[in-house]
């Protein structure tokens, strides 16, 4: 409410609007790609053993992490209880715990706006920021946020719409492309020993403990290698 | 209400949360390192467990199936620095021909 009478009017738009347009125009490609990501979502959505047609569009509005919505969706089409596929997405939500503090001093507004700003973190939208040194730029964040969640929300409905049409998704080997999906969002993650390490370990504890529990259990109890953080100094 | 619909709504009420927690309670603050290095790993942790389940297992059950063919190809496309999006598609792709060739 107040803060728009803190700045003199005539610098609001090159303040605020260019570093916006720059996040919108940067975000462009990476667009392209999310909204295909949201059609694969879309299609698994409204195949057997998925979330269906509307809960997916919702889920893509309001939530707007696709790693944590195809794991959720992974653990359901596995077959896994409502609270292994809740508890599996929610940890790997975590990480927007670390990401939220990085950004939070270069958010504007009162505590209602920035709840609503901070949904619009996601892994890309957060790196277009990036200044380096830890400094974030807040516009070009929200630019390239509404331009990313639109593409993944528009991408959800189409893929909803179309992915009755596409038929059986393992004979197309839709089923692989969660792996290997997975596999891409892991990579740029391991920039340290200690993320090589938990990732290793995650992956023993999930295979060690797949024929012994419930599906979606042995993801859960993947995050107790997170635990060697404790070890750092 | 039926399970998609809890799943969807807890998970998006979680995230929402999760999100939202820094920028309007920390504020300026920064998390305790221990606490932050923790939460920073669980993301490797956690896809690397998703690799795993999603790639050999079926229900409780370890399988070896067309699937790690994909994900071999997905290996190669990720080793030769493809876009994300080919290299998911090459993984579909390896996937589906190894299930029309009967492997």
């Amino acid at each position: 409410m107040g803060d728009h009478a803190a700045q003199p009017m005539s610098d609001t738009p090159s303040l605020s609007t260019l570093p916006f347009r720059t996040g919108a125009t940067t975000a462009l490609p990476l667009a392209a790609v999310v909204g295909l990501f949201g059609v694969s979502f879309g299609v698994l959505a409204v195949s057997g053993g998925g979330v269906g047609a509307v809960p997916a569009i919702v889920m893509s509005a309001s939530t707007f992490a696709g790693s944590a919505q195809f794991a959720a969706a992974s653990v359901i089409a596995a077959g896994g209880q409502p609270i292994a596929a809740i508890a599996a997405a929610l940890l790997l939500n975590a990480r927007y715990i670390p990401i939220g503090v990085s950004v939070a001093r270069f958010l504007p507004g009162g505590p209602l706006r920035r709840l609503v700003l901070a949904q619009l973190v996601i892994d890309e939208s957060w790196a277009i920021a990036a200044k380096g040194e830890g400094e974030f730029d807040g516009q070009r964040l929200i630019g390239a946020g509404v331009v990313l969640w639109v593409a993944w929300v528009a991408g959800t409905v189409a893929g909803v719409l179309g992915g009755e049409a596409l038929g059986d998704p393992t004979a197309l080997g839709l089923d692989a492309a969660f792996p290997a999906l997975f596999l891409a969002l892991l990579i740029p993650q391991l920039r340290s020993r200690s993320a090589v390490v938990a990732a290793v370990l995650g992956g023993a504890i999930a295979l060690a403990l797949t024929p012994f529990t419930p599906p979606g259990v042995p993801i859960i109890a993947a995050a107790a290698a997170a635990l060697i953080g404790l070890t750092r100094r | 209400m039926s399970d998609a619909w809890l799943i969807v709504i807890v998970v998006a009420l979680g995230t929402i949360a999760i999100k939202a927690s820094g920028p309007v309670l920390l504020g300026r603050r920064t998390l305790p390192p221990r606490v932050g290095a923790v939460v920073t790993l669980l993301a490797p942790a956690l896809l690397a467990a998703l690799v795993v389940n999603a790639s050999v297992s079926s229900g409780s059950q370890l399988v070896a199936d067309a699937r790690l063919i994909g994900l071999g190809a997905a290996v190669i496309a990720l080793a030769v620095r493809a876009p994300i999006l080919v290299v998911v598609l090459v993984a579909a792709a390896a996937t589906a021909l190894a299930r029309l060739l009967g492997l």
